[in-house]
């Protein structure tokens, strides 16, 4: 492995020494996010450096190489009865756990079981010197330092080669259960928001085609008694259903090339609902809209529910994609790029036009 | 560039006059006296100055201006901190944020409270009661400790092996920076776009920006909570009892052990009905519904006895429940009684090699004749070795740091690190060397300079300069020699 980061490093000093851009390739299965990828920079692919780095399921603590795969990850997890709890979307078998960190993308149970970012405990990074870093460490607690950790969430690569993930994992349910009711979408957002304020072990609500969804799992006798004393009719192939919103192969998103709208907003906010397709998930927390709009437009509706809002996939992807930043926010994010890649080589434009 | 013009005190307490009661601007020594140190007393330092602004208006103003006339800033919280995190900068302004201390709002709905930063920890929780929700982080220090200190420490508690620390239960948080603009990080939303800033600064100990407005995610109160006391007659089988409760995929609410010297101080000092012949104790508290919890009592219970406890008592009520807790959360002063002083350590390690570093702790303890009692929590590994000493005894502060230094270095040596809750301060920045490379420190100092590009903010905390490091390391590395040489010379 040691030849594999040598590797990398070697690909970072000649991009360095060469002035060329860098485009960081996990398993590629995320190309459609963010903005288009330089079309001048060279491929820097992740997908040779993979594999179990440390695994002690006692510790509920997993580290891996960032090459690896969520399919092989998670293979591993379950022979132990453990899992990630962040449930990542999985765009196809390719999807690595270093490209899920850079993307911070999390699944139904994101609201109760928090996202990658929250279960990232430390990483190894290669910085636009070509310096191979460890920040965090192994262990669940560690506030000595800044957290760079978690900064690579959502900074979609921006900021160095993430090269290894130790994060926490988490025992599997014991039983599952999925109840479902109609019910219109103004309605929806106060019933999950109200079901997610009892001390009932939900771990998922979500709201597609007039249809509530609650997902409950925990211990058996927990979840049988509270599907009981709820609304709404257990749903037969429920883990399937909720399978299907974690890897977005919901028929919801099935037109792939419409413009698809994410916006994270206050769980219980109003947003006005524009004319196309609503689905919602995370009691509310994530609304998906998918219909033609100007993300200009969309920003003002965002903030005031208290939030931000992206266009995930589709549309145009030469401008910006994502919520816009107030002008001292720009600066700190130029600063901080600047500090981990000070030649700008890794995914020039990928986050923002500007950075 | 503009000259830089150091301004003397008279006139900065002039400037900060213009702008805020000169009540709370404090130049005078007898008044400055209370804020020289935090919970770490032993570190001890005069201000300048300190204010205590009432507005975020008045708090970018002393920052537009400290900025300026490159004056040095400690934000302070209650002063809780154990690290020296907040002991004052002597050439510089204390910037007290203690009159903000008001909830600005609960939402029921969405589980939310916005909250100035001088609220403390525990008043979130009083006031989310009446909705059924509560806060989950839980410092000890949670009386009195405020979320903006907490937000700066990235606090955690009893609570957060199931519930997580600070940084996993906040939503945004509205920041002047050191140049005095203010920022919102986060979002209502349950994450935002862009680079994480917000996890950047949980935990940035007051080197990145200071907090001036909170959202927190608030969670319902459980229905039912119990706990199981377990005694053990060994550490090693102690801890093999909470991996074998992980292991079955129980996840506890809360998770904690003691070990001999720390359950005698505690029961004596509380009367808890703790087993006093224990070598170690297991408090293991499981929270949910109710059908659940006595789902779980039950497995762990048969589990606890399976792996060898030697006694075994589970809470019936809340009472009972809050007995058991009490000496747990009265260990440190109970520990106060038996010794004249005592000095809390917070490392962290990786939880299966705990037996090896308490028995390696109890060795040093030996080497350097002082006593240590333990009170952790177990479910994280995370370590609040109690050194004992006498601060009236010459010399013995400086042996109970020297004998905190090497369990620090001891928890780095097994893949922990040198702090878990408590910062690095003053109090740990040699450390700091042990754990990090001179790359990953210039790093860090870079990723700083991006929010506070004249290191105005707590300068000389935190991150140690890379000169400092070579010449610990090169010390280190002398005594080392030194007493290996003493050994062979024998
Ligand atoms: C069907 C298919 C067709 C394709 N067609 C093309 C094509 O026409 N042209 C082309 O150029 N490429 C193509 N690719 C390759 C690939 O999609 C892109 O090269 C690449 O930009 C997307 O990979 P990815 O990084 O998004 O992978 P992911 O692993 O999904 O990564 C997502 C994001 O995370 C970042 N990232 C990933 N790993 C790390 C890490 N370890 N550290 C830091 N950041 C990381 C990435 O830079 C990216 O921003 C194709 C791939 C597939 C599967
Ligand atoms: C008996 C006892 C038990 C403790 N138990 C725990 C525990 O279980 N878990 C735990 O995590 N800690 C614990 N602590 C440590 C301490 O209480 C925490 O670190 C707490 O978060 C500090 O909060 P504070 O308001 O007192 O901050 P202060 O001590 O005032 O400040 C701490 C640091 O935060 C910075 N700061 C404060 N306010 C702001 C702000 N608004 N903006 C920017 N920076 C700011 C300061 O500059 C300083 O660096 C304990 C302390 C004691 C005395």
């Amino acid at each position: 492995m040691a030849e594999q980061i040598n590797l990398l490093q070697e690909q970072v000093q000649h991009a360095r020494s060469n002035s060329r851009r860098l485009n960081i390739v996990g398993g590629g299965t995320k190309a459609f996010m963010g903005r288009t990828a330089d079309p001048d920079a060279d491929k820097l692919s992740l997908a040779g450096h993979t594999g179990i780095v440390e695994y002690h399921p006692v510790e509920l603590v997993l580290t891996v190489r960032a090459g690896t795969t969520l399919k092989e990850i998670e293979a591993v997890l379950a022979e132990q009865g453990q899992c990630l709890h962040f449930e990542p979307p999985r765009f196809g078998e390719a999807s690595t756990i270093g490209g899920t960190l850079a993307c911070n993308l999390s699944g139904p149970a994101r609201p109760w079981a928090g996202s990658v970012r929250d279960q990232v405990l430390g990483i190894r990074l290669l910085n636009g010197k070509g310096e191979h870093l460890r920040f965090g460490g192994q262990v669940m607690k560690n506030v000595a330092g800044y957290d760079v950790s978690r900064l690579q969430a959502g900074a979609m690569g921006t900021l160095g080669v993430i090269t290894e993930i130790s994060m926490k994992v988490m025992p599997k349910p014991a039983a599952t259960l999925t109840l479902v009711q109609d019910m219109a979408m103004e309605e929806a957002v106060r019933y999950m928001n109200r079901r997610a304020g009892e001390p009932k072990p939900v771990t998922g609500a979500c709201w597609v085609d007039g249809k509530v969804y609650l997902r409950l799992s925990g211990a058996r006798s927990a979840v049988e008694a509270t599907a009981e004393k709820w609304q709404g009719s257990v749903m037969g192939d429920g883990e399937q259903c909720w399978r299907q919103i974690q890897d977005m192969k919901h028929n919801f998103f099935g037109d792939k090339n419409a413009p698809l709208w994410r916006f994270s907003v206050g769980s219980a906010a109003n947003l006005p609902v524009l004319d196309g397709q609503w689905m919602m998930d995370w009691a509310g927390a994530q609304r998906w809209y998918r219909g033609q709009a100007a993300l200009s437009d969309l920003e003002p509706m965002a903030q005031a529910a208290g939030g931000q809002v992206s266009l995930f996939s589709g549309g145009d992807r030469t401008g910006e994609v994502i919520h816009s930043q107030p002008e001292a926010l720009k600066v700190i994010q130029r600063r901080v790029k600047q500090s981990f890649d000070p030649d700008r080589l890794f995914n020039p434009g990928r986050l923002y036009s500007w950075l | 560039m503009m000259a830089k013009s150091k301004a003397s005190k008279a006139q900065l307490a002039e400037l900060f006059r213009s702008f805020i009661d000169p009540e709370f601007v404090i130049t005078d020594e007898e008044t400055l006296k209370p804020y020289e140190c935090d919970g770490l007393a032993m570190y001890r330092q005069l201000p300048l100055i300190v204010v205590l602004p009432e507005t975020v208006e008045q708090v970018q103003r002393v920052m537009r201006i400290c900025h300026e006339h490159e004056v040095p800033v400690v934000a302070r919280g209650a002063g809780t901190g154990l690290s020296a995190g907040a002991m004052p900068h002597k050439e510089g302004v204390v910037l007290s944020l203690a009159k903000f201390d008001r909830i600005l709002g609960i939402d029921p709905l969405s589980r939310t409270a916005r909250l100035q930063p001088g609220v403390r920890n525990l008043a979130i929780s009083e006031q989310a009661a009446p909705y059924g929700l509560y806060y989950g982080p839980d410092p000890s220090s949670q009386i009195a400790c405020t979320i903006g200190g907490n937000v700066a420490e990235n606090a955690g508690g009893v609570h957060c092996l199931k519930y997580g620390l600070t940084v996993n239960n906040l939503l945004s948080a509205e920041v002047i920076t050191a140049e005095g603009e203010r920022v919102t990080l986060g979002s209502d939303g349950l994450d935002s776009c862009g680079m994480d800033l917000l996890a950047l600064l949980t935990g940035s100990e007051g080197l990145l920006g200071v907090v001036t407005e909170v959202t927190v995610k608030l969670l319902p109160i459980p229905e039912v909570a119990r706990v199981i006391m377990a005694g053990f007659a060994s550490i090693e089988k102690a801890g093999d009892a909470v991996g074998g409760v992980i292991n079955h995929g129980i996840i506890p609410g809360g998770l904690e052990m003691m070990d001999s010297p720390a359950i005698i101080a505690a029961d004596d000092f509380c009367g808890a009905g703790y087993p006093r012949e224990a070598k170690a104790l297991l408090l293991c508290e499981i929270d949910g519904t109710e059908e659940e919890v006595s789902e779980h009592i039950a497995e762990a219970e048969a589990l606890f006895r399976e792996l060898g406890a030697t006694s075994i008592r589970t809470s019936k009520n809340e009472q009972e429940r809050a007995l058991l807790w009490k000496g747990r959360k009265s260990a440190f002063p109970a520990v106060g009684r038996i010794s004249p002083d005592y000095y809390c350590m917070d490392g962290t390690i990786p939880r299966r090699y705990l037996a090896k570093v308490l028995v390696e702790m109890e060795q040093v303890s030996k080497e350097f004749g002082l006593l240590v009692a333990n009170v952790f929590h177990a479910g994280d590994g995370n370590l609040h070795p109690l050194i004992l000493f006498d601060a009236n005894v010459p010399g013995e502060f400086e042996k109970a740091e020297a004998f905190g230094s090497k369990i620090l270095e001891l928890c780095v040596a097994v893949g922990g690190c040198i702090t878990g809750e408590h910062g690095v301060g003053v109090e740990k920045i040699r450390q700091m060397a042990v754990q990090f490379n001179e790359q990953e420190l210039q790093q860090f100092h870079n990723v700083k300079a991006a929010f506070d590009p004249q290191g105005i903010l707590n300068p000389g905390k935190g991150v140690p300069t890379l000169k400092f490091c070579q010449e610990y390391r090169s010390l280190e590395h002398k005594q080392h020699r030194h007493e290996q040489q003493g050994a062979h010379h024998g």
